[in-house]
């Protein structure tokens, strides 16, 4: 039994100079036999074991991780969460996930430091504008918050931003989501980890995965390199690896795996309380607890695995950064990293069987899947559970490109996710 | 960001050239008569792979003219550089 963290807990171990504080989760050695088991042991992995174990009292399952957890994409992102999507399907599912935020530190008894401080896209030429209002309206329709800002409004709620009509993309208006924010990634990673650990998930750290084993079309078990696990249901969440996986599976997925980067400035005084995101230009940014300014940068243009970026593509970035915010200019960079992000043609995840039995497959998050971190793993949860798709992932199948009916979101998430 | 030999201009930068995705794709010779299946395996079904990988490079601000390249996307290192309708180099 896990002890609750409370401010008693808190004096109680700083009485006792922070030694005897509980292992937040266990280091088992692998079974020979789960009930199911997740490849990835970031947040969405982490979080599909949570679920399964609370909701549908699964609790014979593992974890797998081949480097530690939260170590992937997880700790890598800009933490930025809001669910203004343009298509209802979309709008179903990320309002789904920003729902769970709102409770979250409380059910996990891990403060995941979700703060709502608003989200506001900025537009800079008309046809922004018109997409951005259209987006607004259809946000509404589909009961989240949204409000269009005029240029005036902007500068009010964002009193750095450069609102000059003279810059090269001047800032038109934007839309704003006040129900939107940010989260601490790393918590949420540890918190469901603690959470699942404490219903007997097994969270199985340096542990990769090296083949699936199948039997006609049925999974039997993956080979990893802790030996061989025996399950009849696999769920795989491994992000940017995801094609890798399904290789070993013998299946093929519409991903290409590039990496997106991140930086962090040098930490200073409160300076943007918001997350203020620009995808015409490229460039979104907001503050983090510690005072540095986290910024989002973009994708290479060609597959990569390298965990890297180049660095035109940062330069890029800046440039934007620099025109929309001049107070920033003397301003030093600490931190540049990247990630691998699995991208679908339709910019939309996949959270879907496939034609193997019980090998499921949640990935296709691209550029933007911290935000639906609890969503996700709530709804592959439901699917790997019933061996059928929510109906709030029902449209996030992998037929659907065999269908045709995707779910085409470049338009509302455009590059910036 | 990597150094990549335009098989008709030479040595220059990467930022000069766009990506087309993997290579040696055949474009269906019977449009008409494929199914769905086919229809998505064509269009949106790639390998993906960390490792060795065939590719088609532009080279957008120089020749324009397109090409193939062998590039390990472990750790972006090319292998080869060759041009359209070449055999690739086995390997």
């Amino acid at each position: 039994m896990k002890n609750k963290y409370s401010i008693f807990s808190l004096i109680k171990n700083a009485l006792s100079g922070h030694e005897n504080w509980q292992r937040a989760w266990r280091d088992p050695e692998p079974k020979k036999e789960y009930d199911a088991i997740i490849i990835g042991g970031g947040g969405h992995g982490l979080a599909t074991a949570y679920y399964l174990a609370k909701k549908h009292k699964l609790t014979n399952i593992a974890v797998v991780e081949k480097g530690w957890i939260g170590g992937g994409n997880t700790g890598r992102n800009t933490t930025i969460i809001r669910s203004n999507y343009l298509w209802d399907a979309s709008a179903g599912l990320y309002d789904h996930a920003l729902k769970i935020w709102e409770g979250l530190s409380q059910e996990l008894n891990y403060n995941v430091m979700f703060s709502q401080r608003g989200v506001m896209n900025l537009a800079h030429n008309l046809q922004d504008v018109r997409d951005l209002k259209r987006r607004t309206h259809a946000n509404r329709l589909n009961g989240i918050d949204a409000v269009w800002l005029n240029t005036e409004e902007v500068k009010k709620f964002c009193p750095i931003i450069n609102t000059s009509p003279n810059i090269r993309y001047p800032v038109l208006g934007g839309t704003l989501q006040k129900r939107a924010g940010t989260a601490r990634h790393d918590a949420v990673a540890w918190g469901y980890a603690r959470g699942a650990d404490a219903m007997g998930v097994d969270i199985i750290q340096n542990c990769e995965v090296k083949g699936i084993k199948r039997n006609g079309d049925q999974v039997e078990g993956v080979e990893t390199t802790k030996g061989f696990i025996k399950s009849k249901k696999i769920g795989v969440v491994a992000a940017g690896h995801s094609s890798v996986i399904a290789n070993m599976a013998g299946i093929r997925l519409p991903l290409e795996s590039k990496p997106l980067q991140a930086l962090v400035s040098e930490p200073v005084k409160p300076i943007i309380d918001t997350v203020v995101m620009s995808n015409a230009v490229h460039a979104y940014v907001s503050q983090s607890d510690k005072g540095e300014l986290v910024i989002g940068a973009g994708t290479d243009s060609y597959i990569s695995y390298t965990q890297k970026g180049s660095h035109n593509i940062v330069e890029e970035t800046l440039r934007a950064i620099l025109e929309l915010y001049p107070i920033f200019s003397r301003m030093k960079m600490l931190r540049q990293w990247g990630g691998i992000v699995d991208i679908c043609p339709d910019a939309s995840p996949i959270i879907s069987k496939t034609q193997i039995k019980g090998l499921y497959f949640n990935c296709g998050w691209g550029t933007g899947g911290f935000k639906a971190t609890p969503g996700s793993g709530d709804l592959f949860a439901y699917t790997i559970a019933n061996d059928e798709p929510h109906k709030l992932n029902a449209a996030f199948n992998l037929n659907r490109f065999v269908s045709g009916d995707l779910v085409d979101e470049h338009g509302a998430a455009a590059v910036a996710h | 960001m990597f150094i990549i030999n335009c098989p008709y201009c030479g040595e220059r930068d990467q930022t000069e050239f766009s990506c087309g995705g993997e290579a040696h794709i055949e474009r269906p010779k019977q449009p008409t008569e494929l199914s769905d299946d086919q229809w998505a395996e064509y269009l949106f079904m790639r390998k993906n792979i960390k490792g060795i990988q065939f590719e088609r490079w532009n080279h957008a601000h120089g020749c324009r003219k397109w090409f193939n390249m062998v590039r390990d996307t472990s750790n972006d290192k090319i292998q080869a550089v060759y041009k359209m309708g070449e055999k690739p180099p086995v390997k």
